[in-house]
């Protein structure tokens, strides 16, 4: 009897390990997941001018990518996400082989070959702090065989070949608080300019042998005033520099052995300046641009004696650099917002009055101001030139723009998410009205008449995507309705511009976008930020008529004391409900739990003094807020003095008596670190919104445990001071990590663990009675994820089915804090091979699923690990019993399957966050993973028990139910001959 | 200059180090192949002392106190990230997965520093401090394990490279994936087999047993047997398949 048993426990173990890793077939890629690549706001973008192929631009963007794009299409070629701590400064091409990047203050020159993207050479230099580093592309050959590229940063110049970058000749000059502000190149000899300021008002002149890179001459000038360091070339060979009060410029010659200057005072030029005046990089010949808040002001130099306004342009507007089209020509381009459409108008130095071409281009409202332009030329059929140009906007999106036209457009601004949130979709009306269909009718008929086409294959190519577009459109998955399952919903996500972009789970399509002026820069160029986005109003689902709507909160400025601005928006159509100025800062936000009468959602937000906010200012709000004020708590944390602070809320504001929306906060408790020996890490708290579905768990020996479920459970991790920087630094002696677990409410410690030899970074997830962390163990030197499961030891005698029946359990009574419940608490920590960027846990309707892992790992890809691999009572051997529960043996590290990550063969480029949503479907839950990269796919942590697969075979039903009644039929006749037979006999 | 300094001290190191033998061998090596790349390197890297080790070994340099004040320590990590040729093309052909090295980002603990590697798989880190530091390579389709390098601060010269996940010690820093990653599952190929095996193909096999079987087994029944439950099914009000057919259809 034995061995069969064994056999069947064999392979119910082996069906539960199959379940750990539910992966997708190849062929199934794109089904039920999409994938957007962005690169970010481009800060920098050289044309590579090639005669024949493709033609690309490669840029340079502020979320740190270097990429390659198709300048028909606007596709990336290839693109390479360089860490945020090693920022790229600055950009260029060089023999139009390579792409050259300066990064990490100058001190590391990459090189990147152009039609592949391949790293080629990179080569690092020792070089002195510097605000901004310089690359200088010798332009003549004649010096040295292989074109050298110049590196200056600080008092550091260096001559790097750009074949394989060696090291050509490097220089420090001597001189203290030397920064050098610009190389020149003479285009006569072989000799190089070096402008550099030291201190703030002394000008050096150093003239260098571009092939040793020895000084030939050098010549100090002081000047009068102080300068403030920006400073642009003119022309050849005049500098001009802003003063140090930003309101005179000097216009600074050098004449073979002696500098000449001239002081002019901007004021005397433009009239009406205000605001911060810059020196724009306009590189031409004998032209400037400077800008003011309201205006942009073209200059013309004539030599150091003086400048000549020629044109100013209202705000905003931008001007290109200067673009070589003749020997002698250069072009630049001017954008100029008017009313609804920019005025695109080029210029060319030699002629600055005239404009060589002046397009009204329309584009979308919903993209802001322009912020940059780059020009570039090509040359048409008629052997005239062409001009198109690349636009930035304040939304962060892209444009190529070219004949009055915009060729292509990117959305950006999706590459800087700041915060998720999703909406459902409205729901199918039963019957469609008579307008609806008559209004469609001939859009129908059209419709049907391209698929007729289509089946008859008479259709042409365009016809053939027509119906392509049709059946997307029409196919399940992308329709603008709620579902059965809960698949289709909005993304709605709010980015670093402070636009607010909804997208369709579908395909991942935009279905509407909408730039909150709320959080556009004003003026006076304040920035202000965004920082949340929250469901506003969600409808029940009886009352259709309204839509639901979103909130977003942001500050108007980067400093956390600025006031905040509130904005809600309609989910469906993207419009602006109402915006609000706070006269008060954001420093937390607090969703709440209750709803007023209108179904919108309270939340509280906490300013800098501790006063809590109670938003939406309603009575109704305020009458359901104030029975629930003495059950409201709150903690907030404060990282710099260590301390973890729990809040409640008293009635009325101190300030302002009349204000009833206001609250003032006591302080109930306060946990005080020690800051010589810990620093708080993280501190993490259950999902608001997360359902669990039992209370107890029933383990193998027939045994009951009760969770510990407190929503005001708390995990704070915190590390010695020598381990909070990175790896490497700290030795395992001198650092530890203990982790704490605090009821937000009373501010009771309930338990505390301490890890000796481990640092962060340590990464936190909370759900259900679990916590699971993530951190470096020094002494392994591995990654090391630890579990803590919180087990009810009050409620560990109620197991007895005759107390439960004649109520001598305290089920029923009221869950509150203030019972010091008994805790008990299982632990256990195992390896994690990857380093860990973020990591969550699936969420599903019901919470009867079981859960996963999500972890973002250092490869920018998403790993789900059940949780059953992080369960604390496995155990080397397990029972018998342990083992039909499902309890895997002991390993001490993780195990990497890599059919088990979420996002298969992509990888979402400098991954920041995931974000987990159920859907209605209990098996299913939707991932949403981004950074510079977006993925969305569905997941079903144990496959889908409530739904049929996708590859559930429809024919092979079909085929059994025709033979069954065909079987049927047969003997049906076969038994009535065979009655009959009977009967004659 | 201070590069014959270097060579000194790290030739002391051999009688300071003689119990490891792995140390030994390292720190003579490097000598070696200092003084005869000397020419070479210097005039490449002025004052910035860069050891190869056959362009393998992850190396030391010396200190670049002289322009760095607020950095003093600072050694060069150099190393090669080697995938096969022949497990590259075949996952290639395999899966479609982007088995060029374009990709491959060398990751220093935890993403302080990121570099990428050349297409020779070559990658340097250049700066870093002396202690125990973790080095991880991201490349699609490839399971590496991260690396911990020892860069001891009182011998310099003397540095220790060892798998975490096997905890086996390399003697030159030279990365090889453990295994190839397959993101896919496998489909497998349409079979009779499959079909049958499945809870339609099980049922259908069922009938046709019946169908076909089941007369034939009722066949070796003995015919009085057959008689006796005809009775007993007569008398017994439960109605026969046939004959509820027929009623159904009249």
């Amino acid at each position: 009897m034995a061995p069969p048993r064994h056999l069947l426990l064999i392979l119910l173990a082996a069906a539960s390990l199959a379940t750990l890793a539910a992966a997708v077939y190849e062929d199934q890629v794109g089904l039920a997941d999409w994938h957007q690549k962005y690169i970010g706001k481009v800060k920098q973008a050289v044309y590579h001018s090639q005669k024949s192929g493709r033609r690309r631009v490669v840029v340079l963007t502020e979320e740190n990518v270097i990429a390659s794009l198709d300048l028909r299409s606007g596709d990336i070629f290839w693109r390479h996400v360089i860490e945020k701590n090693d920022p790229v400064d600055q950009l260029g091409l060089s023999l139009a082989k390579y792409a050259v990047t300066l990064s990490m203050g100058g001190s590391t020159l990459r090189a990147w070959n152009l039609p592949d993207g391949q790293m080629i050479w990179e080569t690092n230099l020792q070089v002195s702090k510097s605000s901004k580093p310089l690359l200088h592309f010798l332009s003549n050959s004649k010096v040295a065989k292989d074109n050298l590229v110049l590196v200056s940063a600080g008092q550091w110049i260096y001559a790097v070949s750009s074949i394989d970058g060696v090291i050509a000749w490097g220089k420090e000059f001597s001189l203290d608080g030397l920064e050098i502000k610009q190389v020149l190149q003479s285009p006569e000899n072989d000799i190089l300019y070096v402008v550099g300021i030291a201190g703030s008002s002394k000008l050096n002149l150093y003239q260098l042998n571009a092939k040793t890179g020895e000084v030939v001459k050098h010549i100090q000038e002081s000047f009068p005033g102080a300068l403030c360091g920006e400073t642009i070339l003119g022309s050849h060979n005049v500098l001009v520099a802003l003063d140090e009060t930003r309101s005179g410029l000097f216009l600074i010659e050098f004449k073979g052995e002696s500098i000449n200057y001239n002081k002019v005072h901007i004021s005397d030029l433009v009239q009406d300046l205000s605001g911060r005046v810059k020196l724009l990089p306009l590189m031409s010949n004998g032209i400037i641009a400077l800008q003011a808040s309201s205006t942009v002001s073209l200059l013309k130099l004539k030599g150091i004696d003086g400048l000549e306004v020629i044109q100013s342009f209202e705000q905003p507007a931008a001007v290109s650099n200067a673009l070589t089209i003749t020997e002698k020509d250069e072009g630049f381009a001017v954008v100029r917002h008017m009313g609804s459409e920019i005025e695109f108008i080029v210029k060319f130095t030699s002629d600055v009055s005239n404009e060589v071409i002046r397009e009204k281009i329309n584009i979308d409202q919903h993209r802001g101001n322009i912020q940059k332009v780059f020009l570039n030329n090509y040359i048409r059929t008629d052997k005239s030139h062409g001009f198109r140009a690349l636009l930035v906007l304040e939304d962060h999106s892209l444009l190529l723009v070219q004949q009055g036209n915009v060729v292509w457009s990117r959305e950006d601004g999706l590459a800087s998410i700041i915060d998720v949130t999703t909406s459902e979709l409205p729901v199918e009306k039963d019957g469609v009205s008579v307008a609806n269909v008559e209004h469609n009718l001939f859009e129908w008929l059209k419709g049907h008449m391209l698929k007729l086409k289509g089946t008859l294959m008479l259709a042409s190519a365009d016809e053939l995507a027509a119906i392509q577009a049709l059946r997307l459109k029409n196919s399940e998955k992308n329709k603008m309705t709620r579902d059965h399952n809960g698949f289709r919903k909005l993304l709605i996500l709010l980015t670093k511009a402070g636009k607010v972009i909804a997208l369709h789970t579908g395909d991942g399509r935009i279905i509407w976008s909408n730039l909150l002026p709320s959080l556009r820069a004003s003026k006076s160029g304040e920035m202000p930020s965004a920082l949340r986005i929250y469901q506003w109003q969600v409808p029940h689902h009886r009352v259709m008529r309204e839509n639901p709507s979103i909130l977003v909160v942001g500050r108007s400025g980067t400093d956390s004391a600025a006031p905040g601005v509130l904005s809600v928006l309609d989910s469906y159509s993207g419009e602006e409900l109402n915006s609000l100025k706070f006269d008060h800062s954001v420093v937390q936000i607090i969703p709440l739990m209750l709803k007023d009468s209108s179904e919108q959602r309270l939340h509280l937000i906490v300013d800098s003094h501790y006063r809590a906010h109670l938003y939406p200012r309603s009575p109704d709000a305020i009458n359901v807020f104030l029975h629930e004020i003495p059950n409201t708590y709150f903690y907030t944390v404060d990282i710099e003095k260590n301390v973890i602070r729990g809040h409640s809320l008293q009635k009325s504001c101190d300030l302002s008596s009349d204000d009833e929306y206001c609250f003032s906060t006591k302080e109930l408790w306060s946990i005080v670190f020690p800051s010589d020996a810990e620093r708080i890490a993280i501190t993490e708290t259950r999902k608001m919104n997360e359902v669990v579905h039992t209370q107890a768990k029933i383990i193998a020996d027939q045994d009951v445990m009760y969770k510990y479920l407190s929503k005001n459970l708390v995990f704070v991790a915190t590390v010695s001071p020598k381990a909070a920087s990175e790896i490497g630094s700290a030795a395992p002696e001198e650092a530890w990590l203990v982790a704490y677990l605090i009821d937000a409410v009373t501010g009771r410690i309930l338990h505390r663990v301490t890890h000796h030899g481990a640092q962060g970074p340590v990464h936190a997830v909370v759900s259900e009675n679990w916590v699971v962390y993530l951190y470096f163990n020094l002494r392994a030197h591995r990654f090391e994820m630890a579990v803590i499961e919180i087990y009810d030891q009050s409620r560990a005698d109620n197991k007895d089915v005759l107390k439960l029946i004649l109520g001598k359990h305290n089920l029923s009574a009221p869950i509150t804090s203030y019972i010091r419940s008994e805790v008990m608490v299982k632990s256990q920590s195992y390896f994690f091979t990857h380093s860990v960027k973020t990591m969550t846990v699936t969420q599903t309707a019901k919470g009867i699923t079981s859960k996963q892992l999500l972890i973002g790992t250092i490869g920018d890809q998403v790993l789900a690990l059940d949780k059953r691999f992080v369960d604390p009572r496995r155990s080397v051997n397990p029972t018998q019993q342990e083992k039909e529960e499902g309890i895997i043996p002991l390993t001490d590290s993780l195990p990497i399957i890599p059919m088990s990550y979420v996002t298969h063969s992509l990888q979402v480029e400098a991954l920041r966050g995931i974000v987990a949503i159920p859907s209605k479907l209990e098996s299913t839950t939707l991932v949403f993973t981004y950074g510079v990269d977006l993925f969305y796919t569905r997941l079903a942590p144990s496959r889908t028990y409530d739904s049929l697969t996708d590859e559930f075979s429809y024919a092979l039903l079909l085929i059994t139910i025709v033979a069954l009644v065909a079987a049927i039929i047969f003997t049906w006749i076969w038994s009535e001959k065979k009655e009959l037979n009977d009967k004659w006999r | 200059m201070r590069i014959p300094n270097q060579i000194d001290q790290s030739v002391g190191d051999i009688s300071r180090l003689a119990s490891s033998t792995w140390a030994i061998a390292t720190s003579t090596a490097a000598a070696t192949t200092t003084t005869t790349s000397t020419e070479t390197m210097a005039a490449r890297l002025p004052r910035h002392l860069l050891v190869f080790f056959t362009f393998v070994l992850g190396c030391v340099g010396a200190a670049a106190a002289a322009y760095q004040p607020g950095s003093a320590e600072g050694y060069t990590i150099a190393g090669r990230i080697k995938i096969d040729a022949a497990s590259a093309s075949a996952s290639a052909k395999g899966f479609g997965l982007p088995s060029k090295t374009s990709n491959t980002r060398v990751i220093l603990n935890g993403g302080q520093r990121v570099t990428f590697a050349r297409p020779d798989g070559y990658f340097a880190f250049h700066n870093v401090p002396a202690g125990t530091h973790l080095i991880e390579v991201s490349s699609m389709g490839y399971l590496f394990s991260p690396v911990r390098v020892d860069i001891s601060a009182r011998n310099p010269g003397h540095i220790q490279a060892a798998l975490t996940e096997t905890r086996r010690v390399l003697n030159e820093l030279v990365l090889e994936p453990l295994r190839e990653e397959q993101y896919y599952e496998i489909r497998e190929p349409f079979s009779i087999m499959s079909l049958l095996k499945s809870p339609m193909g099980l049922m259908l096999g069922f009938m046709v047993i019946m169908v076909f079987v089941m007369p034939k087994m009722m066949e070796n029944i003995d015919p009085e047997e057959i008689k006796q439950a005809q009775e007993q099914m007569r008398n017994s009000p439960v109605p026969s398949f046939s004959g509820l057919l027929a009623r159904a259809n009249s």
